[in-house]
């Protein structure tokens, strides 16, 4: 629609019970294939101090909207459309320089590469200083921060002056959240924070994040395509699929009634540990290709449960209740 | 787990009658470091000893820098073994082949590797991939029948239409269908052993299971034995009969898949479980078993257990004496002075 500079927001459209409020968002990289329609017309809301979980697979969009909320995307990506209102301020509308101020004391950001997210030439102090000073605070009392984010983390703070290559990869994922915990950021946002650790570390560090939410209050957007991990830490899960999200719901309510055929072949996708063992199936085909989506539900040509219209008409976002949302023909009649 | 039978537990009976196609005793493998003035080794892998039966899949479950990649480097003899036997159908290999291994081994033990990625060459079609293998083993007269069995081969691991596929180079593959190929080049020379290294780990979650199920199914059709590494208990579950559990070169505790799951003797093993996410278990915050620290350093370790840095059930002799092999029934072990 708004290929072009997207409309202005009416005011009375705003939320106040959101921290983060991201509407249609609409993300193409601009390819020598054409326009890969990475996010296309994404909606989902965060409140303060919620956890909110974006699954999905490889390609399936995820990350590109945490890009997009802190505009750090580069060409040839291009947010094509939609508002990403933090604190009922578009975020897509700020001018370059209120945008460095806002970026990392606001919303700060765990890369999915945090081990190799540190300079390896820089001790850790320094990278660390060099992020509060950035933003106006003095060395002296950066210094000292600098000491209570590494207690904050659970690392030594004689462990400042290391560099990264004599830290292992558990500590370096600590550092790097120290780091996008130093100036208090609101919304923290992860993705796949864990996904280079080992189970035992991932834990650890999982469960330190929890703590700290606790401490600081601050909200959490987790990116990852381990559903079983979201549903852990999660109060809310949205579930996407090439772009779009298919399914929304209460971590608990996913797991328990998955709606989209979508979610229901994730949650088969992963073996448990405890539960019965029975062969699963998961999900049969590959991820479409976002150049040429296929017509109607982009999932259906892998859908078992796919009909005529499936193929035909994109299915709409259709409340089932207060919390749960699908975007699937099979509850088109309710 | 396979598709003949709804109970798990019947299938890790029914190949206990077969013979064990490999029994390693006692492996180990110290890697050399640092210049020639200092000696320094790292215990990679430290005594290891396990078999397997024909039609067994036998998982190695450890985090990184346990020893596993190393353990199947070592049967696959890719490196030289620093002490140890290696029994394949019986005949001890690094004595009978002591410089190299012969190319009917070569050709009996078979490798997937983890990247579908790097391990198929990107100047080269899908078709070079599973022929080369034919050509080396002398498994055909010429080319047509080349084409016919790498046709075979791709239409077994479920890539369809084969001659269209053949025809493709590896980046107009999905990872998915790159995994599939390099089970099928495996598949290729009819190996009795394959050493599968992380198959699943690079694929996407939707995908993973085909690939799971497809290994499962060919070992019931082919009658092929697998080691499966991995580091998610999960899915060693899944696909293994049996599970070794692996910790810092040490093999802590084996035995059936289900004992291991269920009955987890070995601190360590019950620390693995613990991390693992498991929604079917309901929220949990903390178990409780959760002990801070990473894996220690492989280089002139201390003496005693592996894990006793860590353990919270750690006693004086943990940290003199390397614990031996405890039975806690007829095929379930682990190495721990709990149980001694």
């Amino acid at each position: 629609m708004a290929q072009n500079g997207r409309p202005r927001l009416s005011e009375n459209l705003s939320n106040s019970q959101s921290l983060l409020d991201i509407r249609d968002l609409k993300v193409v990289y601009l390819t020598a294939r054409g326009p890969v329609r990475a996010v296309d017309g994404v909606s989902f809301a965060i409140r303060p101090g919620e956890v909110v979980g974006l699954a999905g697979e490889s390609g399936s969009g995820k990350s590109t909207i945490a890009h997009a909320t802190l505009r750090i995307l580069h060409p040839p990506a291009l947010i094509t459309g939609g508002h990403v209102l933090f604190n009922n301020r578009d975020i897509l509308e700020m001018g370059e320089i209120e945008l460095e101020q806002f970026r990392w004391s606001n919303i700060a950001i765990v890369f999915q590469s945090a081990m190799n997210a540190l300079n390896p030439v820089m001790r850790v102090r320094d990278q660390l200083l060099d992020v509060m000073q950035y933003h106006g605070i003095p060395k002296a009392v950066a210094s000292e921060q600098a000491i209570a984010l590494f207690d904050l983390v659970g690392i030594d703070p004689q462990r400042l002056d290391a560099y990264p290559h004599q830290l292992s990869g558990g500590m370096r994922q600590r550092v790097v959240i120290a780091i996008a915990l130093a100036l208090k950021p609101s919304l923290l946002i992860l993705d796949e924070p864990t996904t280079a650790l080992d189970v035992v570390v991932q834990k650890d560090i999982l469960h330190q994040i929890s703590e700290l939410k606790e401490k600081l209050g601050f909200s959490i957007m987790f990116i990852t395509h381990d559903l079983s991990l979201l549903v852990e830490i999660s109060n809310r899960i949205a579930i996407m699929y090439a772009g779009e999200i298919v399914e929304k719901a209460p971590a608990r309510v996913l797991f328990d009634q998955p709606l989209h055929p979508y979610t229901l072949g994730l949650m088969n996708s992963f073996p448990s540990i405890s539960g019965d063992k029975h062969r699963l199936t998961g999900i049969p085909g590959s991820p479409p290709d976002l150049v040429n989506p296929p017509p109607g539900c982009r999932f259906h040509p892998r859908c078992a449960q796919a009909m005529p219209i499936c193929s035909q008409e994109a299915p709409v976002t259709r409340s089932m209740s207060d919390s749960h949302s699908v975007a699937c023909h099979l509850y088109a009649e309710v | 787990m396979t598709q003949t039978s709804s109970d798990p537990m019947l299938n890790t009976d029914q190949p206990a009658r077969k013979p064990p196609i490999l029994d390693v005793r006692g492996l180990t493998k110290y890697f050399p470091i640092g210049t020639f003035v200092s000696n320094r080794l790292v215990h990679a892998v430290e005594d290891v000893s396990f078999s397997v039966r024909r039609g067994q899949v036998v998982s190695l479950v450890g985090e990184s820098g346990s020893g596993k990649t190393t353990i199947i480097r070592l049967i696959a003899r890719l490196i030289p073994v620093t002490q140890g036997e290696i029994l394949f159908n019986g005949i001890d290999v690094l004595k009978s082949e002591p410089r190299q291994a012969s190319l009917d081994y070569r050709r009996k033990v078979q490798l997937i590797f983890q990247d579908p990625f790097a391990s198929l060459n990107v100047v080269h079609n899908i078709e070079h991939h599973l022929a080369r293998p034919l050509i080396i083993h002398k498994k055909a007269a010429n080319r047509s029948d080349i084409h016919d069995l790498v046709c075979n081969l791709l239409e077994t691991v479920g890539l369809n239409p084969a001659p269209e596929i053949a025809r493709r180079y590896p980046h107009q593959l999905s990872g998915g269908q790159r995994q599939r190929v390099a089970i099928a080049r495996a598949l290729a020379v009819d190996p009795e052993l394959i050493l599968a290294d992380e198959p699943i780990s690079m694929l996407d979650v939707s995908i993973r299971m085909d690939i799971l199920n497809l290994i499962d199914d060919l070992k019931a059709k082919n009658d092929i034995s697998y080691v499966y590494i991995t580091h998610d208990l999960a899915s060693a579950r899944y696909i293994g009969d049996k599970t070794m559990v692996m910790y810092a070169g040490h093999m802590v505790e084996g035995g059936p898949s289900e004992d291991i799951t269920r009955n987890a003797m070995h601190p360590y093993t019950q620390l693995l479980l613990s991390a693992v996410p498991d929604p079917h278990a309901g929220l949990r915050t903390d178990s409780g078993v959760t002990v801070r620290g990473e894996v220690p350093s492989l280089i002139n370790p201390p003496p005693g257990c592996p894990f006793a840095a860590r353990c919270s059930k750690v006693m004086a002799i943990c940290r003199q004496e390397i614990p031996g092999t405890s039975e806690i029934d007829s095929e379930h072990w682990v190495r721990c002075h709990l149980f001694v």
